[in-house]
Parts: C-alpha cells; sequence; structure tokens
C-alpha cells in the first residue's frame, strides 16, 4: 500500500479470534438481568467509583459468556463511565481475563517453578496430546489452545499456590493437585462423560 | 564563649520557605517542594527525562532521570547534629539512585549526577530503552530532535549487548486524521496518554497489553480525533507520535525556528514557525505558562499553508482602464498615483476598512492615514464565534484589543460603512487586510459600482480582483510587529521568511502612502523598522507606555485589563499551587 | 474450644510433634467446614467481643507490643503500619486484605480462606475497628474462584449474626467488608498495584514515596493493606495478649510462621511452627523427611521465587552465643524472620522451594525468568525491557547456544534492572539471577560454547540478514 491509499482510520471493530468453544457459550447480549447485576456490583463501591467495578463486570461477562468480546468492552466502559480504550487495557493486562472463547472444560497448567520440580512442564504436553491441541499454538500472545471439538481448552499459567501439592492443574473452577498421567486420564474421561 | 551564634544556611534559608540542596558539590537555594528534576535543571544541571511534563501527572516510571541522592545521617535518639565550618551536615550518600520527576527537594539534601551511581544508571535504562527500539533513525522524522537519540549520545554506550530477536508491534498506524503511530519506537513514557486524559479530557489513548508487549493504542474504531491530537507529536520524546502533516517532509536540523505567536484568533498562542529558506514546513507550539501552556489547536498550527500557495500576490497591480485586467505596476510610481488619487478623494465619500489581523504599528499608521485624509469612516471587520472552552477564543481576530486601543474602533460601525457603500454615500474604499466580499457582506458588483478601490493583501480574493489598485502586503510569518490578545497582553510576532516576491511588510506600504500624501511630522514615517514605530506609539497610548521591543521580550507583557480569561490557562492555575 | 489433642487431621496432614497449629488449627482437620458455625464451636468470634469493648488505640497499642510482623514477604511491623495513618485524618480510611497469594512457593493463604475463612474475617474487623476503616475490601487472587465463593458466604454469615454491618455488637461501630477479585497478576500482590487494581486502572505500581499507602492509598484516602496471614495474627495476639505472644519464638519475629515446603523433599506441603524454633535442616530433614530416596539436596530458594538461591555446601559464617564466629550451613540457620537474612537470602512469605541433585540450575533460572517476564507489568523501563531479555539469554545458555561471556552479561543485565524500578519486583526479578550465575556459575558456564557472543540471535531477521556479506 502506497502512502496516499493508507486508510485515515482503523474502521473496524477489533474482533475477536474465532474460538471452537463458542457453541458452549452464549454469545453477549445486554439483559435487564446484567444490567441489574452491573448495578448491583457498582453499589458495592462508594459513591462514584464506578471504575472501580470494571474487574467485577468482566468477571460477571466472562463467567457466562466464556471470554470478553469488543461489544461486551463498550457495554462495560459504558456500566463503569470509562472509555473502551480504558476497559481494552484492563482486559489486555490481566492474563485470567481471555478475549478469545474458551472450550467448554478450560484447563489451566501451573508450570512454574514448584510444580515444574513436580513434573509440570511434562504434565502440559500430556494433556495437550490428551485433549488433542498442539502445545506450539501457546504463545505469549495467544496462551490459550481450544481442541477442535471446543470441548476443551488449554493454557499454561504461572503459580496456583498450591505449591506443595503440585504438579497442580485448574479446570474451569476446580483445583487439582499432585496430579499424574493416572489420574489426567481419570479426570479428562470423566468431564468428557460431563458433556 | 560568644553568645553569637552565626545564623546557619537552614535557618537563612527556612526563613525565606527555602531549602538547601548540595547539586554536584555546589549549594543552591530553592522553594520548598521544587521537585529534583526542576532544581537542578534551573541551575544548569541537565536532569534527562522521557516521561516527565511539567504540565502532566507525574509517572516517574521511565526511570531516565536517576540521579543519586544523599541526606545527612539519621541522628541517634538525644544526638544533636553537627555542622562543617559552612554551616552544613555532612551528606550521607545513598547507594540507590532515586527518580528527580517524583521526589521533592529537602534541607541539606546532596544531589550528584556526575558519579558513577548516577552514570550507571542512565547508560543502564538507556541500553535498556534501545533492546526493543527498531533504531531505524536514518527513517525517522524525529531524528536530530529525538531524546533517546540525544541521550544515548549524551549518556550512553558507544555499543550494545542485546543480540537477541526484538519484540514485534504496529508501525505506522494510523490513529487519526493527522497522527500517526509507530508502537516498536515507544518508550512507553504514557505522556501522550496522559495529555489527552488530563488536558482534553477525552481518554482517547491508552496503553494495552502487559510487560514486554505493552503498546500506546486507540480504541478500533476510535481515533485520535481530538482538535489538540497533534499536541501528542510535539510531547512524544521519540518518534512514535509522528505528525501526518509533516511526515517525510524535510529533516529538521535543516529547518530554522522563529518564535512568534498564532494569528488564527485573539489568543495569540506562542508558535515556532519551521522554515528552510522560503518555505514554511510546520508550526509547533511554545510554552507560554499566561497564554497557551504549552499546547495549541491542530486547526490553527495547520493553517500556514496560504503563505506559499500560488494565491499569494507578488507584485503590485494596476487597472488602468475600468474594462482592462489588472496589469503589474513598479512600486513607486504606483504609490504616489495612489497618493495622488486619494487627496483628490472627497474626505466623506471616502472610507478605509482595516483588519484586526494588522499589528498595532499598522494599526497606527493606519489611524493617521485617516486623520491625514479626513477619513471619519473607519472601522475593523469582526470575526466573532464560540470559544472552544480550551484555547480558541471567541474572537477569531488576533488584535482586536490592539484596534480597540489604536482605533479606537471595534467593528461596530462597519454596518455604516457596508451601508454607505451599498446607497453609493461611499465612492472609494481602502480594504487593508481583509477580503470584504467574504466577512463584510460587500458583494463583487457593489465593490465594481465604486470609484476607486485601494486593497491591501497577501492573496487573491473577489476583493482584490475588483481593486483598482493592489498593494501586495505579507503573511503574519513576513513581518515584525506586535499585537495585543484578548487578555490585554501585549505579544511580538517575528519574520520567520523574507516578504516574498516585491511584497512588502504592510506597515512599510503605509509608511510609504503616508509620506506620499504629504505627511511629515509624524516620526513614524521614517521609521525603517517597526520597532521605531512602536516606539514612537509607547508615547502616545498610556497603556504602551514604557514598552519597547524588547521588553516584550518573547512571552509578551501585560498592558490592558480587559477581564478576559483563556480557559485552559485558568484550569491550570489551581494544578500549578 | 477444643485442646489440640482432641483435634483430628485428614490422613497424611497431621502435624509434625514439632509444629505448633494456631492458624492452621483447622486446616485440613476431620469434621470441620468453612461455616460460621464450626468456627462460633472452636470459639470463633470471641476475640471480636473482646476487641470491641477496648479502645481502637489499646488494640493498636497491644499489636505493637506484640511485635508482630507482616506476613506477606516485607515483615513490616503491623502495629507500626497502622500508625502511620496521619493524625488529624478527617478522609474515611479503608483496609485491605491482600489474599492475592502469587509468589511462587507460597501456600499458605489459599488454605485459610478455602477452609477457615470465618477466622480472617474475624481477624479482620478487630484490625478495622483498631484502624477505624468503615469499609473494607479483601482482594481475592483470581485463581481461588471457590474461595471467593466461601468468602462471601462467611461475610454473609457474619453480618447475619451482627459481627459485620451497623453498630457491631453494639458497640456503635459500623464495617462493611467486600470481596473484590483479581485477574490473575502477580503485580497485584503489591499494595500499590492491588490498589490501582481495585481503582479499575492498570495495576501499575504506584511511585515511592509516599512508600505506604498509609497516608495516600486508595482513592486517596488512608489505607492500610494487610496480608491475610497477618489479620489471622492480629486475632492471636489479641486472643493471647500483646505481651504473650511477643513472647512466643524468636524476639525479633514472634508468633507462629507458616512455612511452605516444595520441590524435592519426601514430604512437601505446610508447617506451622514457632518462628526461630527450628532450623532449615530440621524443617528439611525432620519435618519433611529428608530428600527424595538416593538424593541429596542441592540448593534451597528459602523465601519464595523472589529470594536469592542459596546452595546447600554454602560455608556461612555465624555467630556462637559467646560472639565467636562459627561456620555453618544453610541447614543450621533458624527459621525466623531475619536469620536467613543475614546470609545474603531473604525468608519472605515462607515458601521454601528445594531442589536435590538431579536438578540443572540454569533450567531453575529459566523457570523463574520465565516467570518474572511474564508478570513484568511493564510501566518501568528495566523491568520491562529487563526481565524478557534474561528470559531469551538463560533460554539460549540451556539450549546450549550462548558464549561464556553470556553468563555474565545476564548477571549483569540483573544488576541494571535491580534498585532501579518503581517497585520492588525489580529486585524480585533480578535477585534470582544474581544468586544463581553466581552460585552455580560453572553449571551455566558448562552449557555454553565459546561462540561469538556478539552474533545476533535472532532467528526473525534470517531475511533481513540477506543484505550481510560477511560469513558467520
Amino acid at each position: 500500500m502506497t502512502m496516499t491509499e493508507q486508510p485515515d482510520v482503523i474502521e473496524v471493530l477489533a474482533e475477536a479470534k474465532p474460538s471452537p468453544g463458542e457453541k458452549y457459550y452464549p454469545p453477549f447480549e445486554v439483559t435487564p438481568e446484567l444490567t441489574e447485576k452491573a448495578k448491583e456490583y457498582i453499589a458495592m463501591y462508594p459513591e462514584g467509583k464506578e471504575l472501580s467495578a470494571v474487574l467485577p463486570l468482566i468477571h460477571l461477562v466472562q463467567e457466562k459468556h466464556g471470554f470478553i468480546c469488543p461489544q461486551s468492552v463498550l457495554w462495560i466502559a459504558e456500566t463503569c463511565r470509562s472509555t473502551p480504550i480504558h476497559v481494552q487495557g484492563i482486559v489486555s493486562f490481566y492474563p485470567g481475563i481471555r478475549t478469545r472463547c474458551p472450550g467448554k472444560w478450560h484447563i489451566r497448567v501451573c508450570h512454574t517453578i514448584a510444580c515444574a520440580l513436580s513434573g509440570g512442564e511434562e504434565l502440559l504436553t500430556y494433556i495437550c496430546e490428551k485433549i488433542g491441541v498442539d502445545p506450539k499454538t501457546m504463545t505469549d500472545a495467544e496462551p490459550m489452545a481450544v481442541s477442535e471439538d471446543g470441548l476443551w481448552s488449554i493454557e499454561a499459567v504461572e503459580c496456583l499456590a498450591n505449591c506443595g501439592f503440585g504438579p497442580n492443574i485448574m479446570i474451569n473452577d476446580t483445583l487439582y493437585s499432585q496430579m499424574d498421567r493416572a489420574k489426567v486420564d481419570a479426570l479428562v474421561a470423566e468431564y468428557s462423560k460431563k458433556a | 564563649m560568644s553568645s553569637e551564634q552565626p545564623i546557619l544556611p537552614k535557618d537563612a534559608a527556612a526563613a525565606e520557605g527555602k531549602v538547601n540542596v548540595q547539586i554536584n558539590g555546589k549549594w543552591h537555594r530553592f522553594p520548598k517542594g521544587t521537585r529534583i528534576a526542576d532544581a537542578c535543571n534551573s541551575v544548569g544541571v541537565h536532569v534527562p527525562c522521557f516521561c516527565y511534563h511539567p504540565k502532566l501527572s507525574v509517572a516517574g516510571s521511565c526511570r531516565m532521570c536517576l540521579v543519586e541522592q544523599g541526606m545527612p545521617p539519621r541522628l541517634a535518639p538525644g544526638a544533636t547534629p553537627t555542622y562543617n565550618d559552612d554551616g552544613y551536615q555532612t551528606i550521607q550518600w545513598m547507594p540507590r539512585a532515586i527518580v528527580a520527576c517524583a521526589n521533592t527537594v529537602a534541607e541539606n539534601m546532596g544531589i550528584r549526577t556526575d558519579g558513577t551511581v548516577c552514570r550507571e544508571a542512565r547508560r543502564a535504562v538507556l541500553e535498556f530503552l534501545l533492546t526493543n527500539h527498531p533504531l531505524d533513525c536514518p527513517i525517522c522524522d524525529q531524528a536530530g530532535e529525538c531524546k533517546l537519540q540525544e541521550y544515548t549520545a549524551d549518556y550512553g554506550q558507544p555499543s550494545h549487548r542485546f543480540t537477541e530477536a526484538k519484540i514485534k508491534k504496529g508501525k505506522n498506524i494510523s490513529i487519526g486524521p493527522r497522527v500517526n503511530l509507530d508502537q516498536e519506537r515507544c518508550v512507553l513514557c504514557r505522556r501522550c496518554v496522559r495529555f489527552m486524559k488530563e488536558i482534553v479530557g477525552e481518554e482517547t489513548l491508552g496503553v494495552v497489553g502487559r510487560g514486554g508487549h505493552n503498546a500506546i493504542a486507540c480504541y478500533p474504531g476510535k481515533t485520535l480525533d481530538s482538535n489538540y491530537s497533534m499536541n501528542v507529536v510535539d510531547i512524544c520524546p521519540v518518534g512514535a507520535m509522528t505528525s501526518k502533516d509533516f511526515r517525510f517532509k524535510m529533516r529538521v536540523w535543516f529547518l530554522k525556528s522563529t518564535p512568534t505567536i498564532d494569528v488564527n484568533c485573539g489568543t495569540g498562542t506562542n508558535i515556532n514557525i519551521w522554515t528552510r529558506e522560503q518555505q514554511v514546513y510546520r508550526i509547533t507550539p511554545r510554552q507560554n505558562d499566561e497564554v497557551n501552556s504549552c499546547w495549541m489547536p491542530d486547526d490553527h498550527r495547520l493553517n500556514y499553508k496560504y503563505i506559499n500557495a500560488p494565491e499569494r500576490l507578488l507584485t503590485p497591480l494596476i487597472r488602468t482602464d475600468a474594462e482592462a485586467e489588472q496589469q503589474p505596476a513598479a512600486w513607486e510610481p504606483l504609490l504616489r498615483a495612489v497618493a495622488e488619487q486619494l487627496r483628490l478623494c472627497k474626505s466623506s465619500e471616502l472610507a478605509i476598512i482595516a483588519s484586526a489581523r494588522l499589528t498595532n504599528e499598522e494599526l497606527y499608521l493606519t489611524k493617521h492615514l485617516a486623520d491625514l485624509l479626513g477619513i471619519k469612516a473607519l472601522d475593523i471587520v469582526p470575526r466573532m464565534g464560540e470559544s472552544d472552552g480550551m484555547l480558541i477564543s471567541a474572537d477569531r481576530n488576533p488584535n482586536t484589543t490592539g484596534a480597540k486601543l489604536i482605533l479606537g474602533r471595534d467593528g461596530s460601525s462597519l454596518p455604516d460603512i457596508v451601508r454607505g457603500v451599498k446607497i453609493g454615500r461611499i465612492r472609494s474604499l481602502i480594504v487593508l487586510g481583509e477580503d470584504v466580499t467574504a466577512e463584510a457582506g460587500i458583494s463583487a458588483e457593489q465593490l465594481g459600482e465604486l470609484d476607486y478601490l485601494l486593497v491591501v493583501a497577501h492573496s487573491e480574493s473577489p476583493t482584490v480582483r475588483a481593486a483598482d489598485v493592489v498593494l501586495p502586503g505579507v503573511t503574519f510569518a513576513e513581518k515584525y510587529g506586535t499585537m495585543i490578545n484578548v487578555t490585554g497582553r501585549i505579544q511580538r510576532l517575528n519574520r520567520a521568511i523574507e516578504p516574498l516576491g516585491e511584497a512588502r511588510a504592510d506597515w512599510d506600504i503605509l509608511r510609504a502612502l503616508l509620506q506620499e500624501c504629504g505627511e511629515a511630522t509624524l516620526k513614524a514615517v521614517r521609521a525603517t523598522s517597526s520597532m521605531d514605530i512602536l516606539e514612537e506609539m509607547s508615547e502616545q497610548f498610556e497603556a504602551l507606555s514604557g514598552v519597547t521591543w524588547a521588553n516584550i521580550g518573547n512571552c509578551g507583557r501585560p498592558v490592558l485589563e480587559t477581564g478576559v480569561t483563556i480557559p485552559l490557562i485558568e484550569r491550570e492555575k489551581p494544578r500549578k499551587s | 474450644m477444643k485442646a489440640m489433642s482432641e483435634i483430628t487431621y485428614k490422613p497424611g496432614r497431621e502435624p509434625h510433634s514439632r509444629e505448633t497449629r494456631r492458624i492452621f488449627r483447622n486446616i485440613d482437620r476431620v469434621g470441620y467446614n468453612p461455616s460460621i458455625e464450626c468456627f462460633i464451636e472452636d470459639g470463633g468470634y470471641e476475640t471480636l467481643k473482646k476487641a470491641v469493648a477496648m479502645e481502637p488505640a489499646a488494640i493498636i497499642d497491644e499489636v505493637k507490643k506484640s511485635g508482630l510482623r507482616g506476613r506477606g514477604g516485607a515483615g513490616f511491623p503491623t502495629g507500626v503500619k497502622w500508625t502511620f495513618i496521619p493524625k488529624g485524618n478527617t478522609k474515611p480510611v479503608y483496609l485491605v486484605c491482600n489474599c492475592d497469594e502469587s509468589e511462587p512457593g507460597t501456600f499458605k493463604d489459599r488454605f485459610i480462606v478455602h477452609q477457615d475463612p470465618h477466622q480472617l474475617i474475624e481477624g479482620m474487623i478487630i484490625a478495622c475497628y483498631a484502624v477505624q476503616a468503615h469499609y473494607a475490601i479483601i482482594y481475592m487472587r483470581e485463581e481461588f474462584p471457590e474461595a471467593a465463593e466461601i468468602v462471601r458466604k462467611a461475610l454473609a454469615e457474619a453480618e447475619e449474626r451482627n459481627f459485620l454491618g451497623k453498630n457491631i455488637l453494639g458497640s456503635g461501630y459500623d464495617l462493611k467488608i467486600i470481596l473484590h477479585r483479581g485477574a490473575g497478576a502477580y503485580i497485584c500482590g503489591e499494595e500499590t498495584g492491588l490498589i490501582n487494581s481495585i481503582e479499575g486502572v492498570r495495576p501499575y505500581p504506584r511511585i515511592k514515596p509516599p512508600f505506604f499507602p498509609a497516608a495516600i492509598g486508595l482513592y486517596g484516602c488512608p489505607t492500610i493493606v494487610n496480608n491475610v496471614e497477618s489479620l489471622c495474627q492480629v486475632r492471636q495476639v489479641l486472643m493471647r495478649g500483646g505481651e504473650a505472644y511477643a513472647a512466643d519464638g524468636s524476639t525479633r519475629s514472634p508468633g507462629t510462621r507458616i512455612i511452605g515446603v516444595s520441590g524435592d523433599v519426601q514430604r512437601p506441603g505446610y508447617y506451622e511452627i514457632i518462628s526461630g524454633s527450628i532450623t532449615y535442616g530440621e524443617l528439611l530433614y525432620d519435618l519433611c523427611g529428608g530428600p527424595k530416596p538416593g538424593r541429596t539436596f542441592k540448593a534451597i530458594i528459602p523465601g519464595g521465587a523472589s529470594a536469592k538461591v542459596m546452595r546447600c555446601d554454602e560455608v556461612l559464617k555465624g555467630r556462637n552465643p559467646d560472639g565467636s564466629v562459627r561456620k555453618m550451613t544453610i541447614f543450621d540457620v533458624p527459621m525466623d524472620l531475619d536469620s536467613i537474612a543475614q546470609h545474603g537470602s531473604m525468608s519472605g512469605s515462607g515458601g521454601v522451594i528445594v531442589m536435590d541433585d538431579s536438578r540443572s540450575m540454569p533450567e531453575m533460572l529459566r523457570n523463574l525468568n520465565r516467570f518474572f517476564a511474564w508478570e513484568s507489568c511493564g510501566q518501568c523501563t528495566p523491568c520491562r525491557e529487563g526481565n524478557p531479555w534474561m528470559l531469551k539469554l538463560s533460554t539460549r545458555i540451556c539450549e546450549g547456544k550462548a558464549a561464556p561471556e553470556d553468563v555474565d552479561l545476564l548477571k549483569s543485565v540483573a544488576d541494571n534492572i535491580c534498585g532501579r524500578t518503581v517497585c520492588a519486583f525489580g529486585e524480585a526479578c533480578s535477585w534470582p539471577v544474581q544468586a544463581f550465575t553466581t552460585k552455580f556459575r560453572e553449571e551455566f558456564l558448562a552449557l555454553t560454547k565459546p561462540i561469538n557472543a556478539l552474533k545476533p540471535h535472532n532467528p526473525e531477521t534470517a531475511e533481513a540478514r540477506k543484505y550481510l556479506t560477511r560469513e558467520d
């Protein structure tokens, strides 16, 4: 593209990278329940400090919809009386906030030093193999890999604070400690059944 | 034992609300609460900074301004401090450097910028900043005025130890209609983010990502389209934010900068005009805390293209026959002919439409021309709009205050003159620096009805085309002079380029006209510069008493009480205190 | 309240005879659950009743007398921190409980908030009352989603019984506690980063000074930030009385400490001991059962990932009681807050990471570098640019693609970060590098080859480098 052809501005709204996991989560929409819940969260903080509710609102959206899509960024910004770029600055900062839809079962594998000492790194490779994702697709910019059927997603995370009982993994909200291959096999079988 | 104790420096300083600080071995006195960076810079000890900007909140994050600091040793309980012969306590130097931007001076504090601690800190920070920097100075617009480049030359190291892959980020991103962003050149000082949030009040820019992947960005679909967006280009210490208007136009070291003022509104924003030979390349704001702080609006900044436009009038023109085209003419005979013609006009049928875009000196000569010719019908063209609540004044004329002072006119009698032209009471008209068809509501046909139309202007316009005689004046960039802004502050216009072609400074045209018309008593008629005229004016106007070109200085001086304020400056005042 | 001897614990989690379970009394206890009933049956909220009958200043005095030091890692005296609230303050005072436990190797707060949340809430109410805060926040790390639910429920239970809310126990004192969840960032454990996280801005740590948010903190108001264990210890102080508390264990850091042991030992896990009552040797050999079969201990990180690593065969200079010099190793150092600091490391938040002779030290450092590079917030230059650099260097060393000079370069990069950053993360990320590369230098050098260290290691520029005419 030559200099003169350069568009004046970025016209399109950022779009989330598509994920097979989307079929397991409802798409984001602003419902009366959501608005009600948002008001409740904002009321937790001192008056005029709506911005403090930004993380609670992000969790609210992420729990239900799996991730923070551009539309929800706009909604959160409006609700907290902030701007989309401010919310985006927060969304893109925290590793716990996803900008791409995870699988129905999101596995977090700790690979920080204590878990690594008890075999966390090898376990990560094993789980990837088990759920059928390529660990090479997990990068700094895109730390999460989603299986093709959308059932699983996996992410290597730093310290889950259960170092004495490693290796630790989390599946959605539940922590599993002192993992080994046999336990992983059993868990994957159990969760596959739940689907 | 003598009861007379010498006064210790600390007590002497405290009496004036100050503290003693030793900077590189020399003791200085600063007001309490002065930032170390400001203190050092004020005594000529340079402290390099990226993120610190005196008009923005302190970020303290670039770590470039690390200095070595020391304080007197902490005393054991009950112990009394001891003082050396000069009356100071010994300084215990800290092994850790501190940031000079976020810390303030304290009594008996020591600052060293010439020791190993400080030198090593600066070297290390610069090495870090360059690890992921693209090192593309040869194609970077900022080269030559880049802080990263300058500091690396001053405090950096000649070689680099980083041999790994660099982190890739966005390049040449159009974040707004007038600004481009290069995230790889960015040092993440966040001056632009803070400027937009704190000064403009729009949170358009933000930092996204984390750690080494941090980057400045606009939210997709949103743009940096504020009328103050180009100020981020000025405050960006590196080449991350570049002006689309100026990109790749000229290397900055080829440019000459001339301090002058903006003439797009009554604020009189202080600016620098950047020129090479006879061409203007850009305009940037110049700090003046009483007028425009460090900022200026984009539309004013970009309104310079007319200076070098093809529409400029480069020779005097005369129409010898009503039906004929205007013909180029030589200055001297033409001026003589004009004077002759004006003397023939009946003063009651003659009017002058002057401009509040003229300098005080030009208005002064205009006034005398009117007096000499006995003209009563004289006024300026008012230009009122709305203030933007920042720097743009509701008065879009730069020198209405001067016109009021010198002519005693503010545009209120213009409708009478216009009516006079329309009904034929006024047969001859002198138009100085205005296009009356656009701004005063006189049509080109009505101008054609006049017996005689003399126009002094710098560019083509319908008024110019209708004129019998056109005397080519100059733009604000080509002349010296003074103007008084809406708050009553007199400020200097400086010449950045020579008058183009055969054009002459407007004051000089008016001076020559006066001379040709037979004015003899006025000293200004023999003026060789607009400074001479100012000198005469300072004797005539009480408000200008004692005002000289020199003592106006580059930042101007208040001469009148108008009661008008500049919103952005008013907002800045409480922050300063 | 049952005597300790009557309490039974889940198999494998029984306390060692040298342990003193106070804070962890109810952790992994058979028949105990996080409900308020269980807690009250165990004597819960009795201390609060005692506290609200006291003057707030008297509580602060009691805590100061106890010598209690913060358990978040820095070990600052809790009572002294509370007195930093400016005198004559008219703004609201906030108290924030830092439950962003994320220092690798530390895993104590997790058990408190999951299994015994009321213990924290009671301690927190006492602390709030002492500093006269009427609004408090528990900042819970995102990785504890279940604990968030448990604590929220516990807060509701406490409010139901008027331990929280308006006019607590008829004292006229009001308090609201809310739970605020983080989102997985280590830097939110830094107290000013945490405050920014609550304020809803990017959690960049704030510039120092002010060194404590007690003057200007959350929303610009005086704010006290205390760790979970510290607040539980406050309850212990009030329960026992400041003087009695101070009499327990090491004089300079009294009370119990919860030590988390991870890595290469027979029985990793948590141990609550009287501060200074045992040595590192006793901890690792007696309580943890020694090294794994056929292995010997090689290195110990004594206080969370950011503490400087200690070699097990390192000869340290200690002092005998008569003042004479004694040669010792890390195994002879008592487990309190300060002893290990005299030998160049720190006891921090009590996370002991143990490595045996099967471990490659460069590999361990690479893991830590990755952690710190990932967790750097990127606010200030040295940390943002230095951490990815150190990671790239240590990765290259591990992969055998480095020159011997690169080991010195790695250390030099760490030296350049240390002491030049906004927050303590700069030290946290550079100390491990300095210690590993100095103490295990031969291991690093063994992985290097005498190659040209100045050659770019830049796989992405193959295309760009085609313009280079020189041969490598």
